[in-house]
Parts: C-alpha cells; structure tokens; sequence
C-alpha cells in the first residue's frame, strides 16, 4: 500500500505540525552527512546550495558544462506567489484551489496547499538575492495575471523569469561551491543509482569528458533532473534534456506516476523539415490579440491574405465563444491538431495552423501592436524569415511539461529509503494539468525550502553510519551494469544513429500517446513502439569508443531509456479510461467533444512498478481523498 | 543550398588540431547552422566517420552553451546572437564557411569545437552573489527598488554567460561579463553591503584565471547576444577604484 505520509491536522496546519514534529540533525552531524544532487536547474541548484549553507557534504553532478544552463532558463511567463500585494483578494486558499482544480482534482490537497503557502518565501529569498524582478514606479514589485486566473500573482521579469529566478540559484550555488561546501561535477552523467540494503546509497557517473566511470556515495540522493517531454523529440526542451536518472531509479525500484500526464503548449513554431531539432515557444501572451484560424477548404494552398473572411474557419472563437482564443493551453493545443488531422493545416508542411494579427493591426495600428509583442515578432521573423505585420503566424502544439514523474511522498521521497526527487522531475503538486506560471514555483518550494527540512528527518538516522564505502558488491554490480550498457551501444555497428530512433520515437509517440489518445492507438503505439526498440538493439550505431568525449554515446543511453519510458507512458495512457486535464481520451468525451472525467473510478494516482525490461508494469494506485475542496467539472464554453 | 565546410577537428585539449573540408549539398534555408551542423554527423556517422563535437542545449538563445567561431566571428557575421539563432538563410548558395571552437586564452579545447568554459564559473564563485541564505530573506516589498534601477540591474543581468565577449576580445578579456554581475548587484540596494569586497574578489579571479584586460575596443558590446553595454565595464572600473580609494583591498 502507497503511504504519502500526510500529517495530521487541518489543511492550513500540516506543514507546520510537520515541521514541529520531523526530527533534526544537529550542526555537528551534518558535517558527517553526504548528499548527491542531481541537476542544477531551479531545483537541484538552490537544494544542493542550501543544504550545503545548512553544513551537509554535498555533490552536485550535472551534464552541461555550467549549472547555469539548466532548462529552467528557457522559462519565460513569470512565478506565481500568493503574496496579494494587488490587494485584489489573492490568498494562499486561492492559489490553492486554482492549482487543484488546473490540474483536473488528480494531485494531493497536502502537497498542493503547501505549495501555495510558500510561496511567498520564494518571492522573498530571489529578490534578497538580488533578481531583478519588474518594479512599480513607486518602488514595489509588479504582477501579472497569468494562465486565465483572476487575479495577479505572477510576478516576472520581462519575459526571461526563469533566466532570472535561475541565476539567482546559481549564484547561491556558486557562493556554496567557492566556500567547499558543495563540490560540483560538470560534464557528469548519472548512469545507475546504488542501492544498498534497500536504501539509496550513491552513483555510478561517467565523466563525459575522460569517459572515466566513477563510483560515488552518499546517505542520501536526490534527483532534480527535470522533465522527459523531449521524449517526443520535437518539443520545447533542451536537446539534453532526458529522463534517464529517473529512469535509472525506476529500475532500482522507485514507482513513476501520472507518466501520460504530459501538457503541450499551442504557440510554438511549427516543424519545417526532417533535420528540425526543437520547436521554439513563442509566448502565450499573443493569443490576446491574435486570432487562430485554418481554411474551411481542405488542402487550400492560397496565400493566406487572399483567402477572404468567409472561407476562413476561426475555430476557437466558433466552438468557445466565452473563451474563444484565449482557451486553455489543452484545449487550444487538441483543437489544432484536430484541424491538422483533418486536412485543414497549412504551411508548406500542412502541420500548422494561423495565428493572424490583421484584425488587431486593423484596430490598434501597427506601432502599438509592435509596443505588445515587438520582441516576439522579431524572434518569429528570426528564425522563420517571415513578419507576422505582413502575413499570419503559424504555429503547432508542441510537448512542454511533464506533470507526470517519480512517485513521492509529502516528504518528497520516492519509494526507494533515501531517494527524493524534486521539481519536475517528481509527479506531486500539478495533477493532471500545470497551471501557468507554477513550474518555477514548484521547483524553487522544493529546492529551497522542503527537502532540506524533509531531508533531515531521514538523515538523522544516518549519524551513527558513517562514510558509505564504494568498494562493496552493489557498487562493483552497478557499475558493472554501466559499462556492460556502454560497451553494448558501442558494439552493434548497425546503420542507424540514435538520433534517428529518437525521431522516430518521437512521431509514434506525437500520434499515439500525444494530445488526444483512444484505446485503439495507444495499443498500436505500444506496438511500434516494441517494434522500434528491438530495432534499435540491432542496429544502432555509435561511433567512438567509451573513454572519449562521445556524444552520440550520450544520446544512445538517454534514447534507450526514453525507448523504455514510452512504454510506460502508453500503459498509463491505455489504463486511465477518463479523460482528465492534459490527458485527452477520446473516447471520454462529452456531446459537445469536452473532457469527460470519471471521479468514481479514477480518482487516484496510478503509480507503476518496474517488473523488468519489456514486462508489463505494475499498477499501485494512490486514491485521492479532497477533505477540502469538493472537485468541480471545468468548463470553458 | 550547397555549402563546404572547413571545420576543426582536435582529438582532445592535448592533441594539435587541424581543418578538414566538408561538402554538403541541398540544404534548407530554413535550417538552424547547428541543424546543419546535425545534419553533417548525420552523414559523418553513415560514412563510418567520427561526428563533430560541438555543445549546444536550448536552442533558443537563452542557455549560454552554443558558441562557435563562424568565418572568423564568433556566432557568425550576424551582431547580437548565438549560434543557435542563426540560420543558413543568412549564407549564400556554394558559400565555403569556416568553423572554429569559440578562441580564448582561458579557453581549452576539448575536442573539436567543445571548449571548456568553467574559468567564468570561477569568477562567479568568488564574489558574484548576494550572501543571503535559504530562509533568512525579508519581505520582498520591504525594500523599494526604483523601477529604473530594476530595469537597469536587469539589463545587467540578461548576460547569458556564452563567453561570446571574451571570444571576440582581441585580448580576450573577461571584462564585459565580469562587470555585467557587478554592475547588477551594485545596482541594487540588496548588493550594497558587500559592493566592495565583491569587485575587488571577482576582477582579481579574472586576473588569476589569465583572462587578458580591457583596452576599450567595445568589440564585446557589437558581438554580445543579449547587447550587455560596455557601459558595465565603466562601473567596474568605478567600483574598482572607489573600494581601493576606500582602502578595502
């Protein structure tokens, strides 16, 4: 039975009877602790900074060649905190509620209300350390709305707030790393976790400069290596970006949750060719003034100016005139592809739809327009070579955010004794769907302020232990296990490069297990997606050898282990007969095509055990029980 | 499109590096240069060769990890980006384009086009930051922060931290990026308390790690992705001398 370790107590009372109660580990014992972190993003950075402020040995292993790459840099929109300086009625119950009910009732009240209640801490410890986030004339922090909420919570700094929030943790990082408290391996991959007496105990890394193996040992590990929406290939990720440590501790033992759960953002710029690589995001800010439409005639080739008023279908507007083009990122994405699927998408690759600015040029003049989204359309312009003053955007949904993940505790642990995970790469607080502006919020709660409370609860029974020696059995089988894997890519000499097997990955995965799913599908899905993965076994290739820089020996272990995560994904997707948040199941669907959920069977979380390479998964399911909050259906009509 | 290629090929940071030629032919236009760049160890790799190794991660111009030396420039002949944000639309057809790691004195090659950038880390380490631990911070709002000091700490703080300034300097100096973090963090009030210990520590690490001095050529400003103002590197300048004149070194 899945135990979350919810304190007792009223909602508002959790966190703190939490704190009262966990036991602590006294400055001197902490010296005698050691912690490996993985990943630097806003996670990883400010909870290896701060446990290394609090006195613990930590490591921090990263792939990049600086912490301050981490894909939280790439976030634009802004960071929610239910401060209410707007005074316009924001409170932590609020945040709360808009949260749970984004994400479709399927995360934990416990997880989600603390989320909301600290996150005014967050705001304060990034301006202490001096993130330049958007005054008033008057000297006070500004705010925005964000993601259809009522009021302004989000608080941003031009549009690079994670940029900001992210150098911010980077400095503290950098201080804790110039004092010796943290030692930092760049250029690091994690390849096995060790586990030792059923407890996380270390790592097997590869530096991926010498190629060197390396064993390392700890008390505990926590997991800060992001999302796996770049299991689609085509998404708005890093191309690093990979799902292999949590994928690496899912094979040791550690649950996943919600995998299928995966939101696609509707704004980026669509594909134009084979070698594509990423699909950019342009911020969701337009859809204000832009108007998204597709030809009524199927396969219309005209230039889109000539195509007249009547013989153009702005579908949002039609199908949603509350919201019209300002619907839900799910809603706005499953539309797009639904007009794509049906013949109706444009551009030379008929895999877009257009975003047109003609109306509100026609009504606001062009230099005003310019005012609102001049950097944004010069960012199109860039990397396209088209003006969107002159001729319609195009744009497609693309992968974006993972609200699945490792299975973890209010403690944030993972199922394996001593494994936490944090930010993204765990399920927790976003449920089925995340609300806008909330991923730099959940990561930086984490980092900064949970799991090194939660952390010592554990470790304070460690003090006794001492250093974790690396010349044991299971050190000596993982990294066994890590080399065999090695030496095996580098050993088929087939014909194909893994970067062809993630492309291909990618397309089966888009179609079957992408933004709108049916049984039938995602059961093919599975299919090719055996199929391929045999495939890849027999053909790959991967020039070099082990001891070199190789980063096509990189890439094969993560598209192996995305190979095997995509299965996992479709088993999710197939088992969830609902349709709920980001996880559109066609055949749960109301008259009017809106999401049909099922309260009375799938109120829980599905966490899956690993039962061995290629086996079916094991269900565990986690029920959801709202104390609170009485889950509402969503409507946008 | 068609291009050639002359690219560096170094085994690893010991070994002498050299230029091979590459042809390759019906590209889009539409292609980022390290899409093409995909697409050459694409061919590399059918062709039982060793692919090109180069560094690159978001692709969207905003991670700080491409960088390459284009035809001499780094980043290419475009002012204001990365390598990631340019696009062979910018080239012509038969064009022969030279390709070169990111060159520094403090800068070593690790294989081909991979350089090893952590120098700029370690002036980071030893004063880029406000010491403020996890949990200690006052409310947000206690302390006003005039809405130009913002915008301008930001502007500061927009650097990305490619090494693209240093690159271009003919000196290779790391003067831009250094005063970028001084100027953002004596910029705002938060800053102030360790303004002088900050400047003196992170101009010193600059030295130590052999990056060269700043002869004001402004050739950082014209290249930098995120157009950071040389203007920083004055108040560096500034800093630096007020916290010698106030006897803190």
């Amino acid at each position: 039975m899945l135990n979350a370790k919810i304190p007792e107590g009223p909602l508002e009372k959790k966190w703190k009877n939490y704190q009262e109660h966990c036991k602590l580990v006294n400055p001197a014992n902490k010296k005698k602790l050691d912690v490996i972190v993985i990943g630097t993003g806003l996670s990883g950075a400010p909870a290896a900074a701060t446990l290394g402020e609090l006195g613990y040995n930590v490591k921090v292993f990263f792939f990049q060649d600086t912490a301050r790459r981490a894909h939280s840099v790439a976030a634009q929109g802004g960071i929610n905190a239910s401060k209410n300086y707007q005074n316009d009625g924001d409170n932590v119950f609020r945040h709360f509620y808009d949260t749970l009910k984004g994400g479709d009732f399927r995360s934990r009240e416990a997880n989600t209300y603390r989320l909301a209640e600290i996150s005014a801490n967050v705001i304060d410890q990034a301006v202490a350390q001096g993130v330049p986030f958007a005054r008033e004339y008057g000297g006070v922090l500004a705010n925005r709305s964000f993601g259809g909420v009522q009021v302004k919570r989000t608080f941003y700094a031009q549009g690079q707030t994670g940029q900001q929030m992210l150098l911010g943790a980077y400095s503290v990082l950098m201080r804790q790393i110039g004092l010796g408290h943290v030692k930092s391996y760049n250029r690091h991959e994690m390849l096995e976790l060790v586990v030792i007496d059923g407890k996380a105990r270390g790592i097997i890394a590869r530096n991926l400069i010498t190629g060197e193996i390396e064993r390392h040992s700890a008390h505990a590990v926590i997991l800060a290596s992001g999302g796996y929406g770049k299991i689609y290939y085509l998404s708005t990720l890093a191309i690093g970006s990979n799902a292999s440590a949590a994928w690496k501790a899912h094979r040791k033992g550690a649950f996943m949750a919600g995998v299928s759960w995966v939101q696609f953002h509707p704004t980026c710029l669509p594909q134009s060719g084979d070698y594509q690589s990423k699909l950019t995001l342009m911020s969701e800010a337009l859809r204000n003034d832009g108007r998204i439409w597709v030809p009524k005639l199927k396969g219309d080739d005209r230039f889109p100016n000539d195509i007249p008023e009547e013989e153009r279908d702005y579908y949002l507007e039609r199908k949603y005139p509350a919201f019209g083009n300002l619907a839900p990122r799910d809603i706005a994405s499953r539309s797009a592809k639904e007009q794509i699927d049906a013949g109706k998408g444009v551009g030379p690759n008929k895999n877009a739809v257009y975003l047109d600015f003609r109306d509100a040029i026609k009504e606001y003049g062009a230099e005003e327009i310019g005012d609102r989204y001049g950097n944004l359309f010069r960012m199109y312009e860039k990397i396209t070579g088209m003006s969107p003053y002159k001729q319609p955007m195009m744009i497609s949904p693309a992968a974006h955010f993972t609200m699945g993940g490792l299975w973890v505790d209010y403690e944030l642990m993972t199922t394996i004794p001593g494994l936490y995970a944090i930010g993204e790469a765990n399920f927790s607080d976003h449920g089925a769907n995340r609300l806008g502006a909330n991923s730099l919020l959940q990561a930086s709660v984490d980092g900064y302020f949970i799991v090194p409370v939660t952390i010592g609860n554990y470790l304070s029974n460690d003090i006794r232990t001492g250093k974790i020696p690396t010349d044991t059995p299971e050190f000596d089988k993982a990294e066994e296990d890590a080399v065999e894997r090695l030496k095996k890519f580098v050993s088929i000499n087939g014909t194909k490069s893994a970067e062809y097997y993630h492309k291909q990955l990618g397309k089966i995965m888009f179609q079957h297990v992408g933004v709108s799913r049916s049984k039938k599908g995602i059961a093919k899905g599975i299919e090719l997606i055996k199929e391929l993965r045999e495939d890849f076994w027999q053909n790959l290739k991967v020039p070099g050898g082990i001891y070199e820089v190789n980063s096509e020996l990189e890439k094969a272990g993560r598209v192996a282990d995305f190979l095997e995560l995509a299965e996992l994904m479709a088993h999710d997707a197939y088992d969830r007969d609902e349709s709920c948040g980001a996880h559109f199941r066609e055949e749960y669907q109301t008259e009017d095509g809106e999401a049909l959920r099922n309260d009375e069977k799938y109120m829980y979380v599905s966490a899956w055990e690993y039962t061995g390479y290629g086996k079916v998964p094991k269900l565990h399911k986690e029920e959801l029980t709202f104390e609170v909050v009485k889950p509402s259906v969503r409507s946008y009509k | 499109m068609n291009v050639t290629l002359k690219v560096w090929r170094q085994k690893d940071s010991k070994s002498k590096g050299h230029f091979e030629t590459y042809k390759l032919n019906d590209l889009n236009p539409d292609m980022s240069f390290l899409e093409m760049l995909d697409v050459l160890n694409e061919k590399l790799i059918h062709e039982d060769k060793i692919p090109v190794e180069f560094d690159s991660d978001c692709r969207e111009g905003i991670c700080g990890q491409c960088g390459l030396t284009i035809n001499g420039r780094p980043n290419g002949h475009h002012h204001h980006t990365t390598t990631c944000q340019m696009h062979m639309r910018h080239f012509e057809d038969g064009d022969t384009i030279l390709v070169e790691p990111l060159r520094a004195s403090a800068f070593t090659v690790i294989k081909d086009l991979k350089v090893d950038r952590s120098a700029m880390d370690r002036i980071m380490q030893a004063g880029g930051f406000i010491s403020v631990h996890t949990g200690s911070a006052p409310d947000a709002n206690s302390l006003p922060i005039g809405k130009m000091d913002a915008e301008d700490a930001f502007d500061s703080a927009a650097c990305i931290g490619c090494g693209t300034c240093i690159a271009t300097c003919k000196n290779s100096s790391a003067a831009l990026f250094t005063s970028a973090k001084i100027t953002q963090l004596a910029t705002l009030p938060q800053g102030e308390i360790e303004r002088e210990k900050r400047v003196v520590a992170m101009v010193d690490a600059m030295d130590a790690e052999g990056f060269g001095s700043c002869t004001n050529t402004e050739a950082c400003e014209m290249e930098c992705p995120q157009e950071i103002s040389v203007t920083n590197i004055a108040r560096m300048n500034f800093e630096y001398n007020r916290a010698l004149l106030l006897g803190k070194k």
